[in-house]
């Protein structure tokens, strides 16, 4: 069989024009997602180790939905099925950093809820017998400490949701692969174009890690 | 305001009446009553899990406890934490040292110790700094300041954990065992600085198994077993003498070696 590799780089560099301008969305939609879902994450993530019920329950049944239901389902949701009640439509763009916000806030839920129970009990102990505040307590000794563990897997979760973003193609919100996409429909370059659009997707998801990496190695983060 | 007497130096200091702590079925604390008078050293023995730990840490509220009153410096502790107020005040007056020194590895030495003066006081920095540099020179740490805590050895991180206690200026301090997590060569430095704070008068709560230590600082030495006062008076008398079979057994076990 005789299988002819005609990789056209010509074809791929011309593409990356037309790929840039995804970039921003990409990177907004991400990182304005992360950042609404950091603060759920801390609001949730507090309250599902609350003794109180009441805070307890509804963040158990939040964290539970969103990490047990797919993404694109839940970007599908809010893009269709919430006009439906709201009787208005949503902005593309607003309905993938709100996807993006209430699946990684499950998830950074979870990583908040394990950094503040990874702290030692003896440190808020030691703490309250000085005389702090429970409040006072949580703020200066376990929560600066709970967020320095939190940040690898916070990492972690950021690449994902980067990927994720991935999907918003289908609601027509100009990140990168519905750039590729539009740029495909015309050209019939398949292979060089999703082959540029990994290797965008790989330049800003190792940029991050050697972000994390840096800060790993100055002590700034982990242990 | 239960009380008519006028405060005397000789009102204890704690005043434990009927204290009763339970960990869901099992009785930890059995009527305890004890009266501490200020700058008295008393020293609690008895075997693991016999309930010492728990008997300090319901002090200063670091356990609840279900029946009974216990009373600091006229602040009045009720059952089932239902006493939030005067909790924190307690708290401020009472300074605790743990068996894991329990050092906040975030923060330099200098700021351990400095954190609760300038919290819970309100106390201006420079002052705080200043206070902390020279409880850090009384307990031989001064030149380690600057340092995490966890670049310190073990008996270094135990007196730093003495000089953040000392910083709030306590009325009373509880020791849980604090040289139990240290290697041999560093008891005695943590020993020795706890024997100077007793010289200068500080009431103490201290829980140990150095019984020569005991022996040598204590007013009173105090064995608990299954959770109840078995028996207590001068280490002399408990060390020498006791009356009672199981703190005789005990002690035979603990000063064979
Ligand atoms: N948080 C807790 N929950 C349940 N049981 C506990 C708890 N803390 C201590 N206990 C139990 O209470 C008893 C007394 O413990 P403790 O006061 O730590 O003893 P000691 O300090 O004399 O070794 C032990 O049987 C211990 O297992
Ligand atoms: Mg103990």
């Amino acid at each position: 069989m005789d299988v002819t590799f005609d990789f056209n780089w010509a074809a791929a560099l011309a593409s990356l024009p037309h790929l840039l301008p995804g970039i921003p969305y990409t990177l907004l939609i991400s990182f304005g997602g992360l950042a609404i879902g950091f603060l759920i994450g801390i609001l949730f993530g507090l309250m599902r180790i609350s003794p109180l019920a009441w805070l307890r329950i509804p963040a158990i049944a939040y964290i539970e939905i969103f990490r047990g239901t797919p993404v694109l389902v839940q970007v599908l949701f809010i893009f269709y099925g919430l006009p439906q009640l709201l009787g208005s439509p949503i902005n593309a763009l607003v309905a993938g950093i709100a996807a993006i916000a209430v699946n990684s806030g499950a998830y950074i839920s979870e990583i908040v809820r394990g950094g503040v129970q990874s702290i030692e009990r003896g440190q808020r102990e030691a703490g309250l017998s000085l005389g702090l505040s429970r409040t006072q307590a949580f703020r200066y000794i376990i929560w600066p400490q709970a967020l320095r563990r939190m940040i690898p897997p916070l990492g972690n979760q950021a690449i994902i949701s980067i990927k994720d973003t991935s999907l918003f193609s289908v609601i027509g919100v100009g990140e990168l692969v519905r750039q590729g996409q539009v740029y495909i429909a015309t050209t019939f370059t398949a292979l060089e174009v999703y082959l540029m659009v990994a290797l965008l997707y790989l330049a800003i998801t190792w940029s991050l890690s050697l972000i994390l990496r840096l800060l790993e190695r100055k002590g700034l983060v982990g242990q | 305001m239960s009380s008519s007497q006028t405060p005397t130096s000789e009102t204890p200091i704690v005043r434990m009446d009927k204290v009763n702590k339970h960990f869901g079925d099992l009785h930890v604390l059995k009527d305890i009553d004890l009266e501490i008078a200020p700058g008295e050293v008393v020293v609690i023995i008895g075997a693991s899990g016999s309930g010492k730990s728990t008997l300090i840490r319901c002090v200063n509220g670091l356990e609840e406890f279900q029946y009974g009153h216990i009373e600091v410096d006229g602040n009045e502790l009720l059952p089932n934490g239902k006493s939030a107020k005067a909790l924190q005040t307690i708290r401020t007056e009472v300074g605790m040292v743990f068996q894991q020194f329990n050092l906040f590895p975030h923060l330099s030495v200098l700021d351990n110790v400095t954190l609760a003066p300038i919290k819970v006081r309100g106390t201006p920095r420079q002052q705080a700094v200043a206070n902390a540099r020279r409880l850090l020179e009384r307990v031989g740490i001064a030149d380690q300041a600057d340092k995490s805590p966890t670049q310190l050895s073990g008996g270094q991180q135990q007196r730093v954990a003495l000089a953040r206690a000392l910083t709030m200026e306590p009325r009373l301090m509880l020791f849980d065992e604090p040289t139990s997590a240290l290697d041999p060569e560093m008891i005695g430095e943590v020993l020795d600085a706890m024997r100077e704070l007793a010289r200068d008068g500080m009431t103490m709560m201290i829980v140990t198994h150095e019984m020569g230590f005991a022996r040598e600082v204590a007013d009173r030495v105090i064995y608990i077993h299954g959770g109840q006062i078995v028996e207590q008076g001068p280490p002399g008398v408990v060390f020498d003498n006791p009356q009672h079979e199981r703190t005789q057994s005990f002690l035979s076990r603990v000063l064979k070696h």
